[in-house]
């Protein structure tokens, strides 16, 4: 499982830009379903058909983004402005190692702010090391958008620290999930979604194409087991976390019975999740037509939206468990 | 037909039956009744068939309403109590000369009807303490003055409501600049209209639509409908660049061309989309300028996640001063748009 969350952590996939992640999933899924194609938001949507033609629809919906800073103009300096695209966080921007699609480096710096003005995105730069306007824009293109450069590393024995965890850890554990899950009577769709970062927007006219009875979303979640974080309580190394509840959808409680008891049957160790804020695809599914019964399946992460999101890969392994019980 | 003409055409949102009107016999009058339809919201919809049935299909739109007030109640001194349709940034509004109600002209019998003149109104400065100086009046501190001369007179020449738009005459001044009320999105409904005659390669549907100001309510309709593989939104977008504001946060430059968004706060253009509309923009040699923000949001987005989805691009025209009174517009990026969205068309 951990090298197939590096192989999927390292690829570039800002919010808007997923194709290169679609391609090396395409290539990991393709032996294991019975179609794929992608819609035009970018969307890879992977088919295994059911036994049975009264079967059921799940859909099951990880996204390959990744927030990221996007280029709107260029100083004569040779300095890149940028704004955000999804939820990027300032204090834990300053003076990161950043990259963009074509191998491009940079670092973005937040330049001296007058006294009382509160700091933002506007007074962020990249310095990708040109030298004046001509030379920057030899080397990117208004609209490029550079990501958390890649760093993915072991936390002591279980844990594992990247950008980009949110949510290609999922997406590593949906791969896996599609490899090793049996025909069954239902059809499986696993859905790698594009532009969650911005509001759910893929998972949205995906929803809508692959028309299910039941979406789960596969995302990371919060954690509160650091230092004056108390909540929510989700612990990382206590399991897979079954959302009752975020501020975008309040999860189908027959769903979340069901998860919790694949957990049990699979012996595997689960956690209820309630969180205070965030969304996930399952917001755009449930609404999606004329309602889907729609729940999500986290993976404890600490510090979502920065450069080291940190996991535990026994959580996954449990998520992994719990998913194909509850598919069989 | 001309700018001039769809601009003194008066529509707020939800209130768009004179331009939708106009429109629509333009439309009739250039591709025949059997082609053009006003959907249940109030969409007009133009259909073109292309010449390769294998082409995909496209929508294009524009949208007809623009930000304006309307009557909600009065005081009893007769003065009218407004409310803002879309987003109108309320330092702009006081001392305005506005038209309440519509200029209609005489149809089917019933005679023709005049718009009020109105000012909008707000407290003397004399009146003014030194705090409420370095305040901005809020929308509902403001009232609308039609010489009424109490609750009764007023509410019974613009009863609750009745659409107000600002009272600004079409002017071309300087080296090729307009200056008008409802640029955004008259530019694109100019535009559209010119559109109708052009050799397009795909199916292709224009869409007139209503509600943009308000949240592109008539698009997700109209979308719905046609259900097109590509979606283009020809638009009116902020151009900052005037002042001390440092060039690179102009977001865009009037005279230099159409934008080219590659992200707005409703979507991101599809990446290949994004590029070819700007490499077809080099090869033709039209002017055009890539949008340097992200900010606004359009139809765009709605096209794009409609249904099994769209891929979008959105072209503006870049506008001084927009949702204001008098917004600034160049000639020539109204004309680089038109040849930017008929050479996506016709290719």
């Amino acid at each position: 499982m951990f090298e197939l969350i590096r192989q999927l952590v390292n690829l570039y996939g800002a919010t808007g830009r997923e194709a290169g992640v679609a391609d090396a999933v395409e290539a990991l899924v393709r032996d294991h379903v019975d179609s794929i194609r992608r819609d035009a938001l970018g969307n890879l949507i992977c088919e295994k058909r059911g036994t049975d033609p009264d079967g059921k629809r799940i859909m099951l919906s990880a996204h390959m983004d990744h927030i990221g800073f996007i280029v709107v103009a260029v100083e004569k300096e040779g300095y890149l402005r940028v704004m955000p695209v999804g939820g990027v966080g300032l204090a834990v921007s300053r003076t990161r190692h950043v990259s963009f699609q074509n191998g491009v480096q940079g670092v973005i710096v937040q330049e001296p702010v007058r006294e009382g003005e509160t700091p933002a995105m506007k007074h962020m730069f990249i310095d990708i090391g040109a030298a004046d306007e001509a030379e920057a824009l030899s080397m990117i293109s208004l609209g490029d958008v550079a990501v958390y450069a890649n760093d993915c590393f072991r936390l002591g024995e279980h844990r594992v620290a990247a950008p980009a965890m949110d949510d290609r850890v999922a997406c590593a554990l949906l791969v896996s999930v599609m490899q090793a899950l049996p025909k069954t009577r239902n059809t499986v769709i696993a859905v790698f979604s594009t532009q969650e970062e911005v509001g759910c927007r893929g998972a949205k006219t995906a929803a809508y194409s692959v028309d299910p009875d039941i979406g789960i979303a596969l995302d990371v979640t919060a954690h509160g087991d650091t230092p004056e974080t108390k909540l929510p309580a989700i612990r990382l190394g206590e399991g897979a976390a079954v959302k009752i509840m975020d501020r975008g959808s309040i999860s189908n409680p027959d769903l979340v019975r069901d998860l919790l008891a694949a957990g049990e049957r699979a012996g595997v160790k689960t956690q209820r999740e309630v969180l205070p804020f965030g969304g996930t695809d399952a917001m755009a599914m449930q609404v999606s037509r004329s309602g889907v019964i729609a729940g999500t399946v986290s993976i404890p992460c600490r510090y979502v939206h920065s450069a080291c999101e940190v996991i535990d890969l026994r959580d996954v392994e449990a998520a992994r468990a719990l998913l194909l019980e509850y598919l069989k | 037909m001309e700018l001039k003409q769809l601009c003194e055409l008066q529509g707020i949102s939800g209130r768009e039956e004179l331009v939708r009107a106009a429109i629509y016999d333009e439309c009739v009058r250039i591709l025949g009744r059997e082609n053009v339809t006003i959907d249940r919201v109030g969409n007009v919809i133009a259909h073109k068939q292309g010449r390769d049935a294998d082409a995909p299909h496209v929508m294009v739109s524009a949208h007809m309403d623009e930000v304006g007030l309307m009557v909600i109640s009065a005081t009893d001194e007769g003065l009218l109590h407004v409310r803002p349709i879309g987003g109108i940034d309320p330092r702009v509004l006081v001392s305005k000369r506005v038209k309440v109600g519509y200029a209609v002209p005489e149809k089917d019998g019933k005679p023709a009807q005049e718009p009020l003149n109105g000012v909008i109104g707000a407290m003397a400065i004399h009146q003014q303490t030194a705090e409420d100086r370095k305040r901005v009046l809020p929308i509902d501190q403001l009232y609308v003055d039609i010489g009424a001369k109490d609750k009764d007179e007023a509410l019974e020449k613009a009863p609750a409501g009745t659409p107000i738009t600002f009272d600004t005459a079409f002017t071309p001044f300087g080296d090729g600049r307009i200056l008008a009320r409802a640029l955004d999105d008259r530019i694109g409904c100019y535009n559209m209209l010119r559109l109708l005659t052009c050799d397009v390669r795909g199916d292709t549907d224009f869409v007139f639509t209503c509600q943009e100001e308000v949240g592109c309510r008539g698009a997700a309709g109209a979308a719905f409908r046609l259900m097109p593989d590509v979606g283009i939104a020809l638009e009116g977008t902020t151009a900052n660049d005037m002042g001390d504001t440092p060039a690179v946060h102009h977001v865009c430059n009037v005279g230099q061309g159409t934008t080219v968004s590659f992200m707005d706060n409703a979507s991101i253009a599809n990446p290949e989309l994004f590029k070819d509309m700007l490499a077809l923009a080099e090869r033709e040699g039209i002017p055009h300028q890539v949008k340097m923000s992200v900010s606004g949001g359009n139809e765009g987005g709605t096209m794009q996640r409609t249904g099994a989805g769209v891929r979008t691009c959105v072209l503006s025209v870049p506008c001084r001063y927009i949702h204001s009174p008098s917004t600034v517009c160049a000639a020539s990026d109204i004309e680089a748009q038109f040849r930017l969205a008929k050479a996506f068309l016709e290719k």
